[in-house]
């Protein structure tokens, strides 16, 4: 381990540190923000763990944010918390290995267009169920957990998502991930099964979402699937992570913290009008930043270096 | 002669809509040689050259590497099988360094080589084409001919019997295709089987022992290269009369 490394490494023990004392030191509304932001952290990293190399656009975080608060919803009551949690990192990535081998085939524009079905056809479905089977729109949450618990759950899970992705990164499957992002056709003739490497993380990325969900939902003592499966998370997760920057792992951390503030202010001062202002962000941040936050800082650090250096 | 052909396609036909771009495609390979495919510009060669490498799927007729069946295969299964390739329109993968393209292969491919074995062959097979001390370098800052000879060095990364080369010697000037020539026949050397689509007369007359040539989609002529080159009906092919 070179000096860089072991810098990086206590640093992020420090910042985790300090994430794992602010529940001593806020209550309520504030507490309530760092759960809101924790919780698209890890969505954001999720989807940048698939999306980021493969450059395919996925609508369907919340069809996997979704399906893990109901899993809650189901089986809260029934099953201890921890079993409840691995139930749903089960049911995610199976869901996404079902619907990733029948899509992952698409390309571009068609993938995109094929995510945001998805998530309006479990919307749907679940819809369906709930009224005709369940007989009831809704579901209650009754777990028993407290706002503190769900903040270090979200905490750990960060934590977890981010040890994957370094992990990933140093792995085969991570190059095989840059090289399918490059260039399928090259991939292949490399002897890359790609349908499996893109398969494999898609699972992996979908089961932090699932997970997600189903850590949130006892924030919320009911359910109903316009609440689950609300769209808005979806987009949401894109434009954090491509504010951020998906090259970089760290890189979507750098568009949630923000935009989860500045969404918080638009909503909490013009709901009327949320929707609009959202629709505004995404397109100032597409036009403007597309390489990201953490892109603009390295061609930032780049053009600030010696000539020199520079390869 | 003696041993089965290390490829073999009989009867292979590719159709893109209504235009018949490989017609009833037969012949093969034996181990060691260097083929030309040659013929002009729209007759075939680089649909036939995605049909081995799996880039394509043939409507019809079957394709043999080594003894199995190729033709439905999925592309990364025969470049495992041990079959490189380079692309017509250079491919080369930008924004990962030289070495990271070429350990690509090495860890997919057959060799399954990672970590340090891998730096260290992608650093030799850098070297045997000519890029040494550029393997950190990312791959969008070489030259249109080192991209060249990187693509090469990635498609023997995978340690293939079976190389198929696409006019990896077009565009060169006249040095560089001299080091190119020189370079493909150094391959041969080491006994690689090599099927190379090139227009270049020069290197097809100083590497390929045989030319396979096609127009419109067929097979018109499968000769010794020399006797090819100065077939009437191949001159034909090319320049539309036959007044050479």
């Amino acid at each position: 381990m070179n000096r860089k490394t072991l810098l990086s490494a206590v640093a992020a023990i420090v910042v985790v540190a300090i994430c794992a004392a602010v529940p001593f030191m806020v209550e309520g509304y504030h507490l309530a923000l760092g759960i809101n932001i924790l919780s698209y952290v890890v969505l954001a990293t999720a989807w940048a763990l698939f999306s980021g190399p493969t450059r395919y656009i996925s609508l369907a975080s919340v069809a996997f944010f979704g399906i893990g608060a109901y899993t809650v919803g189901v089986l809260g009551e029934v099953l201890p918390w921890p079993l409840v949690l691995l139930v749903a990192v089960a049911v995610g990535a199976v869901v996404a290995l079902v619907v990733g081998l029948s899509t992952l085939r698409l390309s571009g524009m068609y993938f995109v267009i094929f995510s945001f079905g998805l998530a309006e056809l479990v919307r749907q479905l679940v819809t369906w169920y709930e009224v005709n089977i369940h007989r009831s729109v809704g579901r209650y949450i009754f777990v028993d957990i407290t706002q503190h618990t769900i903040y270090w759950q979200l905490l750990a899970l960060a934590v977890l998502v981010f040890a994957t992705g370094f992990l990933i990164g140093r792995s085969r499957l991570g190059l095989a991930l840059r090289v399918i992002g490059e260039d399928e056709t090259v991939a292949r003739h490399c002897g890359i099964d790609t349908t499996r490497a893109k398969l494999a993380l898609f699972a992996i990325s979908a089961a932090f979402m699932t997970v997600t969900g189903a850590i949130m939902a006892p924030r919320w003592t009911y359910i109903d699937p316009n609440i689950a499966f609300n769209p808005i998370i979806s987009f949401q997760v894109v434009i954090m992570a491509l504010l951020g920057g998906v090259a970089r792992l760290y890189g979507p951390l750098l568009g949630v913290i923000p935009l989860a503030l500045l969404f918080e202010i638009l909503s909490a001062n013009f709901p009327n009008l949320y929707s609009v202002l959202l629709g505004a962000v995404f397109i100032v941040i597409v036009y403007f930043v597309p390489q990201g936050v953490a892109g603009l800082a390295q061609s930032g650090w780049r053009a600030l270096r010696p000539a020199e250096n520079r390869p | 002669m003696s041993a089965a052909p290390i490829l073999a396609a009989s009867a292979v036909r590719k159709t893109f809509g209504g235009l018949v771009a490989v017609d009833n495609l037969t012949f093969t390979i034996e181990a060691g040689e260097t083929v030309g495919l040659i013929g002009p510009n729209g007759s075939g060669k680089t649909t036939m050259l995605n049909m081995i490498s799996g880039a394509a799927r043939c409507d019809t007729g079957d394709i043999v590497f080594k003894g199995t069946p190729i033709a439905r295969l999925a592309a990364n299964r025969i470049a495992r099988l041990g079959v490189g390739r380079t692309f017509q329109l250079v491919r080369v993968l930008g924004e990962l360094t030289c070495a990271e393209n070429i350990v690509a292969a090495l860890t997919f491919g057959r060799t399954k080589l990672w970590g340090r074995a891998a730096q260290a062959r992608a650093e030799e097979l850098l070297t045997r084409v000519g890029l040494a001390g550029k393997a950190a370098l990312h791959a969008e800052q070489l030259t249109y001919i080192d991209q060249k000879r990187l693509e090469l060095a990635r498609a023997l990364a995978l340690a293939p019997d079976l190389l198929l080369l696409d006019e990896w010697l077009a565009g060169l000037n006249p040095s560089e295709l001299q080091e190119g020539i020189a370079l493909i026949r150094s391959l041969r050397h080491d006994g690689l089987t090599i099927v190379m689509v090139e227009h270049v007369m020069d290197a097809i007359r100083s590497l390929c022992g045989r030319c396979i040539v096609m127009n419109a989609g067929r097979k018109i002529a499968d000769r010794p290269a020399t006797a090819v080159l100065s077939d009437p009906t191949v001159i034909h092919a090319y320049l539309g009369e036959a007044d050479a």
